[in-house]
């Protein structure tokens, strides 16, 4: 199973912006093996990771999923702040141009420390997602490559976003 | 505001900063966009877009860059561009120099290389002019 680095689906403006969170938790092993001045920290290649599924979901439902959603480049990240378990992390994506061929897509993250209620800025992501219909018809891609498969209808259908999934 | 030339090649140098991540100052009027800035094909979207947002124009498929050339047995022969295909690219591209290719290597994969800065600026100066 492809692995969901992100929760919950809390906002959706239709084609235009997502928005998702993270709750961060010691029970992902993969963070007890990346500590940084003795606290364990979220790589900042899996809060890319996040956005991808935050922003391909948000490009994914304009055309009700019927397109092959691939993350296809990592225009930009920064981060000026790490992220740590008990911390929420919000995704807040927005599509900047969308047409047959593919997206752009341009994000901020922040994070609410654990026990804290302000949202705190911490990095901001630009992506490009190809629609792989339209770029390489008949080119056969391993399923894993795609931004979302069958589980994250959960995480739509958890989010009252199931109706955006054309069957 | 019109824009010169020098306009448009000031804002083509950081469309191509921000797609590609290359510095101002590598990107020359002669540097071609594969071969020397590292364009990838998912790239050529990103400056689609780039362009159309800085310059506020709209730009059809296949308009700036050459797309779907393989599929037509009359303009790519053997991986190769044919004489029909040189004319059809050069009056549908007038904004890209292809006299490298003209008597020299055809092979259909080195035309992104004929793609350069100054392609653009051409591109960008004749969408302006309408």
């Amino acid at each position: 199973m492809r692995w969901l680095w992100i929760d919950r689906i809390i906002d959706h403006e239709p084609n235009k912006r997502l928005v998702a969170i993270k709750n961060v938790s010691l029970a992902e092993e993969h963070l007890h093996d990346y500590i940084v001045d003795g606290q364990v920290v979220m790589p900042a290649s899996l809060l890319i990771e996040g956005m991808a599924q935050t922003a391909g979901i948000l490009v994914g439902t304009t055309s009700g999923f019927k397109e092959k959603v691939i993350l296809a480049k990592i225009t930009r990240a920064t981060f000026d702040s790490d992220v740590t378990a008990g911390d929420t992390v919000r995704y807040d994506a927005t599509i900047d141009r969308i047409d047959e061929l593919g997206a752009a897509t341009s994000g901020t993250v922040d994070k609410r420390v654990a026990g804290g209620d302000a949202w705190e800025r911490i990095g901001r992501i630009e992506l490009m997602f190809s629609h792989l219909d339209n770029n390489m018809a008949g080119t056969e891609f391993p399923e894993h490559n795609f931004v979302f498969s069958d589980n994250f209808r959960m995480i739509l259908d958890a989010s009252g976003l199931g109706e955006f999934i054309c069957n | 505001m019109v824009m010169n030339r020098d306009d448009i090649f000031s804002k083509i140098q950081e469309v191509l900063d921000d797609a590609l991540g290359v510095d101002e100052d590598e990107v020359t009027p002669e540097a071609s966009l594969t071969a020397d800035l590292g364009a990838e094909s998912i790239d050529f979207l990103d400056i689609v877009f780039r362009i159309e947002k800085t310059f506020d124009v709209k730009i059809s498929q296949g308009e700036l860059f050459p797309e779907n050339l393989v599929d037509n047995e009359e303009w790519v022969s053997d991986g190769k561009l044919t004489d029909a295909g040189l004319v059809m690219l050069k009056g549908r591209m007038a904004h890209v120099e292809f006299d490298s290719f003209e008597g020299g290597d055809r092979s259909i994969s080195k035309l992104g290389d004929a793609i350069t800065v100054n392609s653009l600026v051409n591109f960008v100066e004749l969408k302006l002019a309408g």
